[in-house]
C-alpha cells in the first residue's frame, strides 16, 4: 500500500517538474533565440516576484507555526527557577521575531525590488562606515544586554550556596534505566563506587560508610513540593543525560565523576494535572490515542492505555541501543505525602542484609524445610536491629 | 612545478589543450591538475551526499511511521538490520550517526572546501596550480580512501558505529554498550585519521598556495571573498584538526591498548571495567576544538561563495568589503574559543559556562555584519537571477533564521532545556547544513562553466532551488516546536512516551517535506549530469564576472593560462563603476588616468 502511494507520488511528482518546466519555456517564447542559460529580463521578473511570494509563504508559515504548534511548546514550568528560564526565553524570542521579520523581508523585497532588466544601472555603493558601525553596534548593545541578563540567570540557577536549606537526592543512570537514592535522615549521601556494585547494592554504595546507613533507594522518584532539591547525578555504564523537562533541568551523568543540579519544584503532580493548558493538552493526546485504539482494535490487537499526566525523568544523552526508552517517573508530592511515601522504603542497609542473610540462610544446611520463612523474618528483624543501633 | 613546464608548449597552440603526453590515468585519475581534482572532489562529494541524504530519510521514515515494514528499508537494509522490513534500534543510530559524519565532514567539508578551493584559488589568484600538485592529488587519495573505509564500516558484521556523529566514549569505546563500537567504530576512527591527513594536506596546500603563488598585482586587499574564506578555512583546520587527530588517537588507546584517557568506573554487562582517572569529559573539550570550528569549516567557504555570486549576480560591488574581511578574520578567531557551548550541562565547571556564553554570543556580530552586508548588497542592484544568485539568497535566508536561533542556544541558561532536543537539529540544520549546501550549490551552478565548459538548465535550477527553499523551511522551521516541546534527538520511537503523542504529526509533517525535498535533488543530479554532456556550450565569462578565473580558456589546460599570466590591476568588485562603459570592470584591466581604486563614500 505505502510504495504504491509512493509510486504515485513519485509519478505525479515528475509530471508537475514536467509541466513546471514547460511554463518555465512557454513563458521564454519571446527570448527564444536566447539559449545561453544566463537570466534574461523575463526570468528576472518572474523569479523576482517568487522571491516575494516566498516572502509571504515565510511569514505564512511562521505565522501559521504559531498558531498550529505553539501550543506544544512547554508552558507552565513546574520549578522555582522555571520561570525566570521562560522569561528569558520569552525575551530571546521576541529578539528574533523581530529580527528575522525585519531581515527576511529586506532580503526578499529587495530581491524582487531589483530584480534586473536591461538598461538599468545598479548603484556603486561600496562602503559606509557610519552603516557599518551602525549594525555593529547595535547588536553588540542587545547581546550585552542578553548576555548580562541571561549569566545572572545561569548563575542562580547552577550556583547552589553552602548554606542553603536542600534535600540531597541521587539520581543513578546506567543502561537503560534509572534509580534515585536519598540521604536520610542526616542528607548526606554515603559513598559510592561502580566497584562496590553487588547483588542488591546495584549502586556500588559504600556500606562501611557511616552516611550510608540511612540511605534509601527507589525506582521512582518523589519529590516534596517547595522544598529545593540537590541531584547528585551518576552513572554506571555511559555518559546519560538527566532530563526532566518540565522542571527546565538538565544535567549530564558522567561515569567516574557527580555533577549536580539544584531546583525546587513548585507544583504537586496533581496541581500540574489541573493546570488549564495541561488538561487541554493531556484531551488532545487522549483523543489520539482512542484513535490510535481504535484502529489497532480493528485490527484485533490490544489498545493504548488513556493517559495521565506525570513529570518525567528522560535520558537525552545517546547512551545505547534502548536510550529511546530510559525514563523514570517523577511525582511531586506534599511534603507530608513525601515524608509518608518515603517512611514505606526500607533502607539499601537493609537490603543488603536482608540479602546477606537470605544468601546465608541458603547456603545453611538445609534441615527443617517447611517452617523456612519463619527463620527468614527473624534474621530480618534482627538485620533491622543492628542497623537502628549502629 | 611540474604543470608550469607544460606552459610553455600550450602558449603557441590553445586547441591541444589536452596535454598529448597524458594517458586516461594520468588526466582522470591520478591527475595532480587542480581542476581535475576539484572535479574529483565534487563528483565525490555528491556521491557521498547522496548516501548521507537516503540514510536521513531512512531514518525519518522510522520516525514518522515509527516500527512500521517498509519494503524500501526490507531493500536498502536487508533482513539482517531490518527484520521484515522494520528497522533496528541499534541501526536508527547508526544510521544517524553516519550520516551525521558524511554530511559533516565527506560531503561539506571535503566536498564544499575540496572542490571549490581547489578550483578557484589558483584561477582566481592568477595561479598555474596549487603550490603542490603532487600533495594535491595526495589529499584527494586520502580522501577517497578515507570514505571507502567509512562506506565498508556499513558492511561489518557488528554494525557501523552507532555512537552518534560525536562519538563520545564510554559509548564509543565499549563493544558492550552498543554492537556498532566494536569493528564499525575501528573504521570510524581510522577513516577520520586518514581523513584528517587528507584534510590538513589540502587546508596546508591553500594556505601556502594563497600566500605565495598570487599573481602580479593580486595584493591580499584584491582577493576576492571566495578566497579570503578558502584561505581562512584552511588556517581553522589546520589549527583545529589536528586536535581531533589526537582525540581520536587517544580514543583508540582507551579502546585497544587498555589506557584510561576517557574512561573511569564503569560497570558493565555484569563487571567493572579496569578503566580508572579518565574523564569523558576531557574528549568532550577536544571533540569540540574541532567540532565547533568545524561549523565554520563548512560555513566559512559557502559565505565566500556567495559574497562572490551575490555581487556579480547584483552588478554591484560587495558592500564592506573591508568588513567582510574583519568579520571572516573574526568569526574565525571566536570560533575557536567557544566549543563550551556544546558543554554547558556536561558537568563542567559552571563559570566556565559563564565565559563561553560571552565568546559565543559575540560571535553574533561578526555574523550579523555579514547578514547585513549581504542585505545592503542586493539594495539598488541590477539582480540578474540565476539559480546560483537564488541559492545565494536561500543562504543568506537560512543563515539568519538558523543563525538567530543560536543566541538561544549559545545562552547557557537556555541551552538548559533545549539542549540536545530536535530545537538544536533544527537550528544547526538551517545554520550550516542547508546553509553549506546552499553556498554548495550555488557554487556548482555559477562555475559548472568553468569546470565543464557547458551550462546547466537554468529552469531545472530554478525549479530545484524553490521546492528545496520550501522544503528545507517545511523541515526544519517545525522542528523547533518539537524541540521546545522537549522531545530528545536521537530517539528511536517516541511511543513509549505518550506525552509526546500530539508531536506525531509534526514527524509526519516533516518526514513529508524530507521526502519530497530529497526526491528534488534528482533534478540537479539529471541535470548535473546530463549537462556536463550535453549542456549548452559555455562562453568564456558567461556571468559577465570581474575575477581571473574568467579571464582564462574554456577549454581546460595545464597552467590554466596560455602564455603570461594575468597581472591583476584593481579589486575584483569593480562592478557597475562609474565611468566605465560595460557594467563590469575585470580585475585585469588597468586603472584609468585618476581613477580611484575603492569608492569611499
Amino acid at each position: 500500500m505505502t510504495s504504491l502511494l509512493v509510486i504515485i507520488v513519485l509519478v505525479l511528482l515528475s509530471v508537475a517538474i514536467w509541466q513546471m518546466t514547460k511554463i518555465f519555456d512557454l513563458t521564454q517564447v519571446g527570448n527564444k533565440k536566447d539559449n545561453s542559460q544566463v537570466a534574461t529580463d523575463n526570468d528576472n521578473n518572474i523569479q523576482g516576484y517568487l522571491m516575494f511570494g516566498f516572502l509571504a509563504f515565510l511569514y505564512i508559515f511562521t505565522i501559521f507555526g504559531l498558531l498550529k504548534w505553539g501550543h506544544l511548546v512547554l508552558s507552565n514550568p513546574a520549578s522555582e527557577h522555571g520561570s525566570d528560564y521562560d522569561n528569558l526565553m520569552m525575551i530571546s524570542f521576541a529578539i528574533i521575531f523581530f529580527v528575522q521579520a525585519i531581515t527576511q523581508a529586506l532580503l526578499h523585497y529587495f530581491a524582487y525590488k531589483y530584480r534586473g532588466k536591461q538598461g538599468n544601472t545598479a548603484l556603486y555603493f561600496a562602503d559606509n562606515d557610519k552603516l557599518e558601525f551602525i549594525w555593529t553596534i547595535i547588536p553588540v548593545i542587545v547581546l550585552a544586554g542578553l548576555i548580562l541578563y541571561g549569566l545572572y540567570t545561569w548563575t542562580n540557577i547552577m550556583f547552589v550556596d553552602e548554606d542553603e536549606d536542600v534535600m540531597v537526592v541521587e539520581l543513578y543512570a546506567k543502561q537503560f534505566n534509572w534509580e534515585a537514592r536519598y540521604s536520610g535522615a542526616d542528607n548526606v549521601l554515603g559513598k559510592a563506587n561502580v566497584r562496590l556494585i553487588e547483588g542488591v547494592n546495584t549502586m556500588g554504595v559504600d556500606m562501611t560508610d557511616p552516611n550510608a546507613q540511612d540511605d534509601i533507594s527507589t525506582t521512582e522518584l518523589h519529590l516534596p513540593k517547595g522544598k529545593k532539591i540537590l541531584f547528585k547525578l551518576r552513572s554506571q555504564d555511559v555518559l546519560h543525560s538527566a532530563y526532566m523537562p518540565h522542571f527546565r533541568a538538565q544535567m549530564n551523568c558522567v561515569p567516574g565523576m557527580v555533577t549536580q543540579f539544584a531546583f525546587k519544584p513548585i507544583y504537586t503532580t496533581d496541581e500540574m494535572r489541573q493546570d488549564e493548558k495541561m488538561v487541554e493538552k493531556v484531551s488532545t493526546i487522549n483523543k489520539i490515542r482512542a484513535k490510535k485504539t481504535a484502529e489497532l482494535a480493528a485490527q484485533g490487537k490490544p489498545g493504548l492505555d488513556p493517559y495521565t499526566f506525570d513529570y518525567l525523568l528522560l535520558c537525552n544523552k545517546i547512551c545505547g541501543a534502548s536510550h529511546y526508552n530510559m525514563q523514570m517517573k517523577i511525582v511531586v508530592d506534599t511534603p507530608q505525602d513525601f515524608q509518608n511515601w518515603l517512611k514505606g522504603k526500607g533502607t539499601i542497609a537493609k537490603a543488603v542484609n536482608d540479602d546477606k542473610a537470605a544468601k546465608a540462610a541458603q547456603n545453611a544446611p538445609v534441615s527443617v524445610p517447611a517452617p523456612a520463612k519463619k527463620p527468614d523474618t527473624t534474621v530480618v528483624a534482627t538485620a533491622e536491629a543492628t542497623v537502628v543501633s549502629k | 612545478m611540474a604543470a608550469a613546464s607544460h606552459d610553455h608548449d600550450h602558449a603557441h597552440d590553445q586547441d591541444h589543450a589536452h596535454h598529448h603526453k597524458d594517458t586516461f590515468i594520468t588526466k582522470y585519475i591520478f591527475s595532480i591538475d587542480h581542476k581535475m581534482i576539484a572535479k574529483q572532489y565534487l563528483i565525490s562529494g555528491i556521491i557521498m551526499g547522496i548516501i548521507g541524504v537516503v540514510m536521513s530519510i531512512l531514518f525519518r521514515m522510522q520516525i514518522a511511521w515509527p516500527e512500521q515494514s517498509f519494503g524500501i528499508f526490507k531493500f536498502l537494509l536487508g533482513e539482517k538490520l531490518a527484520p521484515g522490513g522494520v528497522m533496528r534500534n541499534d541501526i536508527y543510530l547508526a544510521l544517524v550517526t553516519i550520516h551525521g559524519t558524511i554530511m559533516v565532514f565527506f560531503v561539506l567539508t571535503a566536498g564544499l572546501s575540496g572542490t571549490f578551493s581547489n578550483l578557484l584559488i589558483p584561477l582566481q589568484i592568477g595561479a598555474r596550480d596549487m603550490a603542490s600538485g603532487f600533495m594535491n592529488m595526495i589529499s584527494y587519495w586520502l580522501f577517497f580512501i578515507s570514505s571507502v573505509v567509512m562506506l565498508s564500516s556499513l558492511f561489518v558484521e557488528s554494525g557501523p558505529a552507532s555512537a552518534g556523529w560525536t562519538i563520545y566514549p564510554p559509548l564509543s569505546a565499549l563493544p558492550q554498550a552498543i554492537p556498532g563500537s566494536g569493528t564499525g567504530m575501528t573504521l570510524w576512527l581510522v577513516s577520520m585519521a586518514i581523513f584528517i591527513a587528507s584534510s590538513l594536506m589540502g587546508s596546508l596546500n591553500y594556505v601556502v598556495t594563497v600566500i605565495n603563488l598570487r599573481t602580479k598585482g593580486m595584493s591580499m586587499t584584491r582577493l576576492p571573498l571566495t578566497v579570503w574564506a578558502f584561505f581562512i578555512t584552511a588556517v581553522i583546520g589546520i589549527v583545529s584538526f589536528p586536535v581531533l587527530l589526537s582525540a581520536a588517537l587517544l580514543l583508540i588507546m582507551d579502546r585497544s591498548f587498555g589506557t584510561s584517557f576517557f574512561l573511569s568506573d564503569i560497570f558493565i554487562s555484569g563487571e567493572v571495567l579496569h578503566y580508572q582517572g579518565g574523564s569523558p569529559v576531557l574528549f568532550e573539550h577536544l571533540f569540540w576544538f574541532l567540532g565547533h570550528p568545524e561549523v565554520y569549516i563548512v560555513l566559512l567557504p559557502a559565505l565566500g561563495i556567495t559574497s562572490e555570486i551575490i555581487a556579480t549576480n547584483s552588478r554591484k560591488p560587495i558592500f564592506g568589503y573591508r568588513a567582510m574581511i574583519a568579520s571572516i578574520l573574526a568569526i574565525a578567531f571566536l570560533s575557536t574559543i567557544v566549543w563550551g557551548h556544546h558543554m554547558f550541562i556536561s558537568g563542567m565547571n559552571p563559570f566556565l559556562g559563564s565565559v563561553f556564553t560571552f565568546t559565543t554570543l559575540l560571535i553574533a556580530i561578526p555574523s550579523a555584519v555579514k547578514a547585513f552586508n549581504y542585505i545592503t548588497t542586493l539594495w539598488k542592484g541590477n539582480l540578474q537571477l540565476n539559480p546560483a544568485m537564488l541559492f545565494s539568497i536561500g543562504l543568506v535566508s537560512t543563515f539568519i533564521s538558523g543563525g538567530l536561533t543560536g543566541i538561544i542556544l549559545g545562552d547557557s541558561t537556555l541551552d538548559i532545556n533545549v539542549h540536545d532536543t530536535y530545537f538544536v537539529v533544527a537550528h544547526f540544520h538551517l545554520v550550516m547544513g542547508i546553509s553549506a549546501l546552499y553556498g554548495f550549490f550555488a557554487g556548482v551552478y555559477h562555475w559548472f562553466p568553468k569546470m565543464f565548459g557547458r551550462m546547466m538548465n537554468k529552469n531545472l535550477g530554478y525549479i530545484h532551488f524553490w521546492v528545496t527553499a520550501i522544503c528545507a523551511y517545511g523541515v526544519f522551521y517545525p522542528m523547533h516546536f518539537i524541540g521546545m516541546a522537549g522531545l530528545p534527538r536521537r530517539y528511536y520511537t517516541n511511543s513509549n512516551f505518550p506525552l509526546f503523542d500530539d508531536l506525531a504529526d509534526v514527524n509526519v509533517l516533516i518526514t513529508t517535506f524530507a521526502i519530497i525535498g530529497a526526491i528534488f535533488q534528482l533534478v540537479f543530479m539529471w541535470n548535473f549530469f546530463t549537462s556536463i554532456f550535453y549542456g549548452k556550450k559555455a562562453v568564456q565569462n558567461p556571468w559577465r564576472s570581474n575575477t581571473l578565473e574568467w579571464t582564462a580558456p574554456v577549454e581546460h589546460i595545464h597552467g590554466n593560462w596560455p602564455g603570461e599570466l594575468p597581472t591583476v590591476h584593481r579589486w575584483p568588485y569593480d562592478y557597475s563603476k562609474p565611468g566605465h562603459d560595460e557594467d563590469f570592470v575585470p580585475q585585469t584591466t588597468p586603472m584609468k588616468e585618476g581613477e580611484e581604486e575603492l569608492h569611499h563614500s
